[in-house]
């Protein structure tokens, strides 16, 4: 990268890909419900429509099953649709046409059509976001063959990933986070794509191997700070695309491990941590093998029973050592040192 | 009124679909057509009315039901009949068969077999032409049922918005699957007034004459390439077939013969034989039996996909 030293927020950085590639190519066109109004789905899209004209950014009915058979179709006739959901739980008034015609289309009809649409939505954390506004959808989404989806936990791949989403030919499904759009990163400059099926390490160790999903790998950068307080070594893996799964970077570290936490940020059954756990136990001998998410309940909305519903640095750190330790009695990390740990914040090197 | 030569083009196309899915009902029993087909039989000339007004560059989409459109809008059918054998050679490469069928060279772009799906793509694929500013159109064709799906709505009041250039061809055969109308709307005759509602003109053909529903479609066309939005034309018709499979149901519990005896009095491809000079029309049914025939010898001898077939075309 030519200029390592410029650094972005994750909101700017999405911003940033959809207008470096709106001017690259006119078949790009951005849209969703309030895309277009003064607040830009929380920046990412803010001013886009002064610069690329209310043709090809547009807020739509409140229609998102239309809306996205019409991205759909503009996708097959040749355009490059990105279509935004403010929220993933609004991403359910899509299944039917995301299932049923983009995951098929270029399968079903032999070839002959592709479906280059990019789908992003948010997921959304505290403040009682609660039940219908919280959900992270994507392992729905990974269950279907035709559909890639890709969860950026950060400035530099939030830009690199959404400018690989736009120049796929396949349907994209990109899952943000809330509470990821103001961490910050090193972002270059010009256009760089982030490819896709490329799991990141993010922090080398050799106690235990801990895989992030989403906000989840911020999460997993913070608990293993803690555990290096009490000498243990995490190797933090961020698999950025979920489909594609680059399973050999995973495997080959818990290989080495042989200690394998998986933390996502959604339900852990049926979810992506069983897909990866499930891989892994295939894959590896003697792995002993732990899964966290969303505690198995709808999202509640008091602050108390809402710090309960997700995992944080202090259970994965937790975790973590009673699988690298084990035998050993439980550890966690202070309420103090925890809270101290989301001061930690990944800025490579990518 | 209508020139001969679109009397003789009519009845051609409205034969040639009508052949082809007799010839593949006989074929059926055999189990040579491993795919579940909806026959239009009876209700033809809704996709070869709108298609004759239609350009090569303009664009199609429809149901299940759509071997009338893909014939009628150009879709090679040695492609068609072979798809539905499951041969390599089929349009989708033995990947889609009767329901999911598409020949993208021909503007056939795609028809699928969830009811409604169809309609927003379609209209994409109108933003689209739209955008791309050469006037080319759309036509959707749906049945009925589609028009209660909530996309339905949702794309007509889309399209409205940004004066889109596709015609929304309701081909309303009385039922889905084997439930009436009546059963499923408060106002059964309420489907334009919808569309009006929504700010699309709409118009109602209730005899299923071929000349009208040309005639509607020609001045839909016209408006939409004059940049003066969408349209929806709703086609009463009959399907005398079953809802899927080879054969008639009358008296099976739903319905009456008596019920399609009108319908079948007024057949099209009678009606237009009617129009034209003896010994044209058996100068005509020669071709398409021949034409027929050799879609069925070149199903027959078209290899199957490779087993390594499977596993294309999953990503682009």
């Amino acid at each position: 990268m030519s200029s390592p030293d410029r650094i972005l927020r994750y909101v700017d950085a999405l911003r940033e890909a959809f207008d470096q590639e709106m001017a690259r190519d006119p078949s790009v066109f951005v849209f969703g419900l309030d895309v277009d109004d003064y607040l830009g789905i929380q920046g990412s899209t803010k001013g886009l429509v002064d610069k690329y004209g209310p043709e090809r950014v547009f807020t739509t009915p409140l229609s998102e099953d239309a809306m996205t058979g019409i991205a759909i179709g503009a996708a097959m006739a040749g355009m490059r649709p990105v279509h935004v959901h403010i929220r993933m739980d609004f991403m359910l008034l899509c299944m039917n046409q995301l299932i049923n015609i983009a995951a098929k289309a270029h399968y079903m009809w032999g070839g002959q059509v592709k479906v280059p649409l990019v789908v992003r939505s948010m997921i959304g954390k505290s403040w009682g976001q609660g039940a219908q506004h919280s959900q992270g959808l994507h392992s729905l989404f990974m269950h279907i063959p035709g559909l890639k989806v890709v969860a950026p936990s950060n400035a530099y791949d939030a830009k690199g990933c959404m400018l690989a989403a736009i120049r796929d030919d396949n349907p994209v499904i990109v899952m943000e986070h809330r509470l990821l759009y103001a961490t910050e990163a090193p972002v270059p400059v010009e256009p760089y794509a982030v490819e896709f099926g490329k799991a990141r390490i993010c922090r080398k160790g050799d106690d235990v191997t801990v895989v992030g999903i989403s906000n989840m790998v911020m999460e997993a950068i913070r608990a293993a700070e803690l555990l290096a307080e009490v000498g243990v070594e995490a190797e933090v893996i961020d698999p950025v695309s979920l489909v594609p799964l680059d399973m050999a970077t995973i495997i080959a570290s818990a290989n080495r491990t042989k200690r394998l936490l998986i933390v996502d940020n959604g339900w852990t059954m049926c979810g992506a941590s069983a897909e990866i756990a499930a891989q892994a136990a295939e894959a590896c001998e003697g792995l002993r093998i732990r899964r966290m998410g969303f505690a198995p309940t709808t999202c509640p909305t008091a602050p108390n029973l809402e710090a309960g519903f997700y995992p944080n640095p202090g259970t994965i750190a937790s975790a973590a050592w009673s699988l690298a330790r084990p035998g050993t009695a439980a550890w966690a990390p202070s309420p103090e040192r925890t809270k101290l740990a989301y001061q930690v914040q990944f800025k490579g090197p990518f | 009124m209508h020139s001969k030569d679109t009397i003789s083009r009519l009845y051609r196309s409205v034969l040639r679909i009508r052949r082809f899915e007799e010839v593949a009902a006989d074929i059926y029993p055999s189990d040579k057509i491993k795919s579940p087909v909806h026959l239009a039989i009876g209700q033809e000339q809704v996709s070869v009315g709108v298609c004759d007004v239609l350009e090569d560059g303009d664009w199609v989409g429809g149901s299940y039901r759509s071997h009338a459109m893909h014939l009628a809008k150009g879709g090679t059918m040695n492609g068609l009949m072979a798809e539905m054998f499951g041969k390599e050679t089929g349009c989708c490469r033995g990947k889609g068969g009767s329901m999911h069928i598409i020949d993208v060279g021909a503007g056939v772009m795609g028809s699928s077999a969830v009811v409604g799906t169809q309609i927003p793509m379609a209209t994409g694929y109108a933003l689209a032409a739209k955008a791309a500013g050469r006037g080319r159109v759309v036509a959707v064709f749906f049945g009925d049922g589609a028009s209660e799906e909530g996309c339905f709505y949702e794309s007509l009041n889309f399209a409205a918005l940004r004066k889109l250039p596709i015609l929304f061809v309701c081909e309303n055969n009385g039922y889905a699957i084997h439930e009436p109308l009546a059963k499923r709307r408060a106002r059964p005759e309420g489907i334009c007034a919808v569309a009006e509602a929504l700010g699309v003109p709409a118009t109602r053909i209730d005899d299923g004459d071929i000349f009208a529903i040309r005639d509607g479609a020609a001045k839909a066309v016209a408006a939409m390439r004059a940049g003066q939005g969408p349209v929806l034309m709703e086609a009463c018709v009959y399907r005398w077939r079953q809802h899927v499979g080879p054969d008639e149901d009358y008296g099976a519990g739903y319905r009456e013969r008596v019920e399609a005896e009108p319908w079948m009095a007024a057949d099209q491809v009678a009606k237009l034989a009617a129009l034209m000079a003896p010994g044209q029309c058996d100068a005509i049914k020669a071709e398409i039996e021949a034409e027929v025939a050799a879609s069925v010898r070149f199903a027959e001898e078209s290899p199957i996909p490779a087993p390594q077939e499977l596993f294309s075309h999953v990503f682009a």
